[in-house]
C-alpha cells in the first residue's frame, strides 16, 4: 500500500469506525441470554447430575452390593459394606458417596450390572451443613424414590442410543 | 416572609456568601454524584447490550437500583490498609483525585445563567484542575507499597502527561477561535445554531480532543493502567471499600467532565442545535445534558469496541500523531485567521 492511501486510511479512522458500527449494531440486536432461574435451556437425558440408588417395581432394592461401582469410581468417592440379609442375598449396609470427591463421570451407572446406581439430571443441589456432603443408602434410595419417573424415562429415551 | 428576610440580612455578609455558595455547590455535586453513579450502571447496561447480553437486571426494576446496592456495600466494606504502606498518603491519595474532579465543575456554564463561578480564565482554570488529577493516581500508586500499584500509576501519570499537552493544543485552537478564555464566553460565541459550533471549523482539533479525553481519564482502549492480565487493576489495586469507591468517583466524574468540556468548547454548551422554534423552546439544562449524555455514551462505546492499545503504541499517538496534528490545525487557523481572506470561516 502506498504512503498516501495508509496516511488518509489511518487519519479517517476508517477501521475504528468499522469496528464502532459492529457494536452500534449489536447494541440493537436481539439478546439472546436465558435469563436462567426463571427460563432453563433443555437437558439431554444422559446429564450426569446428583446420584440416586433404584428400586425394583415391586419394592426390592436393586443394590446387590457387587461392588463393581465403588472398584471403577477414579475419584473414590464410594464406599460400600455388605452383608447377608436374612433371606440369603447380599445387600449393603452402607452405601456412601462423597460428593466432594465425586467428579459426576458416569462410570458408577455404566459399571452397574442391575442398573441401580443411576446419575438422575438434577444439578441444582447444595449442603447447608459442614459434613452433609456424603450421601448414605437411605437418602439415596430416597431420590430414586421421589424421582422414579425421570430417571425411568431419561433411560428409555437414550435406550435407542445405547 | 420580611421576618425571614431580616434574619437573613442580620447574619454577617461572609457567613451568608457561605452559606449561599455551600448551596450552590451541593446542588451541583448531587446531581453529579447520581449521574456518576447511573454512569456506571449505563456503562453495565450498553457495554452489555453491545455484547449481546442484557447486563445487570436483578436489583430493582430492570436493575435501576444496581448503583445504590453497590455504593452501599462499597460503604459497609472494611478499608484494608498495606502493611508498611504510607499510611497518611495512602488515605488522602482518593480525595486528591476526586477534589479536581469535582473542582473543574465550578466554572462549568450549566445554561446562560447558571454558572457557579464565572471567571475570566475559566479554561485555564479548568486546565489545571484537570492536570491535578494525576497527583491523585501518583500519590495512591506510590504510597500502597505494592508493584502493580507503582507501575499502574507510572503508567497513567506518564500517559496523562503525554496527553495533557494535546489536548492544551486543542483548547489553544479554540481560543484562537473564541477569542476569550472564559466558558461563558465560548459558549456564547457559538450562538446560531449547529452551523456555528466549534467541531466544524476544528474537526481535527475536536477529535484528538476528544481521543486525548479518554486517554486522560484512563478510559478504554487507552486503560493500560489497569491492564488486569498484567498489573491488576493498576494504581488503585490495595484500595478497598469507600477508598475504592472514590478513586471510582474520581473517574467517571472525570468522564463526564471531559464530556461536558467537549460539549461546552465544541458543541456549543447549552445552545439548541437550530435557532427555530421548537427546538429554543427546550430549556437550555436539557440541551447540556442530552449533549453531554451523548458524548459520554461515546466512552462507552469505544470500551465496548476496542481493545486495549500497546504501551509504546499509545506514547507514539500522543508525541507523533496529536501533537503534529494539533500545530499543524493551530498554524492552518492562524494563517487563514490572519493572511488570507477566509478569515470568517474560524471566526
Amino acid at each position: 500500500m502506498n504512503a498516501l492511501t495508509k496516511f488518509l486510511k489511518d487519519y479517517s479512522l476508517i477501521e475504528l469506525l468499522k469496528g464502532m458500527r459492529v457494536t452500534g449494531g449489536n447494541l440493537f440486536a436481539k439478546k439472546i441470554t436465558v435469563y436462567y432461574p426463571e427460563e432453563k435451556t433443555p437437558k439431554s437425558p444422559r446429564f450426569r447430575g446428583l446420584h440416586a440408588l433404584r428400586r425394583y417395581p415391586n419394592g426390592e432394592e436393586r443394590c446387590i452390593a457387587c461392588k463393581l461401582c465403588e472398584a471403577v469410581c477414579p475419584a473414590l468417592a464410594i464406599t460400600i459394606d455388605s452383608t447377608e440379609r436374612e433371606d440369603g442375598t447380599r445387600r449393603t449396609t452402607r452405601y456412601d458417596i462423597d460428593l466432594f470427591k465425586c467428579i459426576y463421570c458416569g462410570f458408577c451407572e455404566e459399571a452397574c450390572p442391575v442398573d441401580s446406581i443411576v446419575l438422575t439430571d438434577i444439578h441444582e443441589f447444595h449442603f447447608e451443613e459442614a459434613g452433609k456432603h456424603v450421601i448414605d443408602k437411605s437418602h439415596l434410595l430416597e431420590l430414586g424414590d421421589q424421582y422414579e419417573q425421570q430417571i425411568a424415562q431419561a433411560r428409555r429415551e437414550d435406550a435407542p442410543y445405547r | 416572609m420580611d421576618f425571614l428576610t431580616d434574619i437573613w440580612m442580620w447574619f454577617p455578609e461572609v457567613l451568608r456568601v457561605l452559606v449561599v455558595n455551600g448551596l450552590l455547590i451541593v446542588a451541583i455535586v448531587i446531581p453529579l454524584m447520581l449521574a456518576v453513579a447511573y454512569f456506571t450502571f449505563a456503562e453495565r447496561k450498553i457495554i452489555g447490550y453491545m455484547q449481546v447480553r442484557v447486563g445487570p437486571n436483578r436489583v430493582g426494576p430492570r436493575g435501576w437500583l444496581q448503583p445504590i446496592a453497590d455504593a452501599v456495600k462499597l460503604m459497609f466494606k472494611e478499608i484494608i490498609v498495606p502493611s508498611r504502606a504510607n499510611r497518611y498518603l495512602f488515605r488522602i491519595a482518593p480525595l486528591l483525585a476526586l477534589g479536581p474532579a469535582l473542582a473543574a465543575w465550578a466554572v462549568m456554564p450549566f445554561t446562560d445563567k447558571w454558572v457557579l463561578a464565572n471567571i475570566d480564565a475559566s479554561l485555564l482554570y479548568v486546565l489545571a484542575m484537570t492536570s491535578m488529577g494525576v497527583y491523585g493516581v501518583i500519590i495512591a500508586g506510590w504510597a500502597s507499597n505494592s508493584k502493580y500499584a507503582f507501575l499502574g500509576a507510572m503508567r497513567s501519570a506518564a500517559q496523562i502527561v503525554a496527553y495533557e499537552i494535546a489536548m492544551g493544543f486543542a483548547l489553544v485552537g479554540v481560543l484562537m477561535v473564541a477569542g476569550s478564555l472564559n466558558l461563558h464566553q465560548i459558549v456564547t460565541a457559538q450562538a446560531g445554531g449547529i452551523q456555528q459550533w466549534y467541531f466544524l471549523p476544528l474537526f481535527p482539533l475536536f477529535i484528538v480532543y476528544f481521543i486525548s479525553g479518554v486517554a486522560e481519564t484512563n478510559r478504554a482502549p487507552f486503560d493500560v493502567a489497569e491492564g488486569e492480565s498484567e498489573i491488576v487493576a493498576g494504581f488503585h489495586v490495595e484500595y478497598s471499600g469507600m477508598a475504592f469507591a472514590i478513586f471510582f468517583l474520581a473517574e467517571y466524574a472525570n468522564m463526564i467532565l471531559i464530556a461536558a468540556l467537549t460539549v461546552t468548547l465544541f458543541l456549543g454548551g447549552w445552545m439548541p442545535p437550530f435557532d427555530v422554534v421548537p427546538f429554543t423552546l427546550v430549556p437550555s439544562i436539557v440541551w447540556f445534558c442530552v449533549k453531554v449524555t451523548m458524548v459520554a455514551f461515546f466512552f462507552l462505546w469505544f470500551r465496548a469496541t476496542f481493545p486495549r492499545y500497546r504501551y509504546d503504541q499509545i506514547m507514539r499517538l500522543g508525541w507523533k500523531v496529536f501533537i503534529p496534528v494539533t500545530l499543524v490545525w493551530i498554524t492552518v487557523i492562524g494563517v487563514f485567521r490572519f493572511f488570507t481572506p477566509y478569515g470568517h470561516w474560524f471566526q
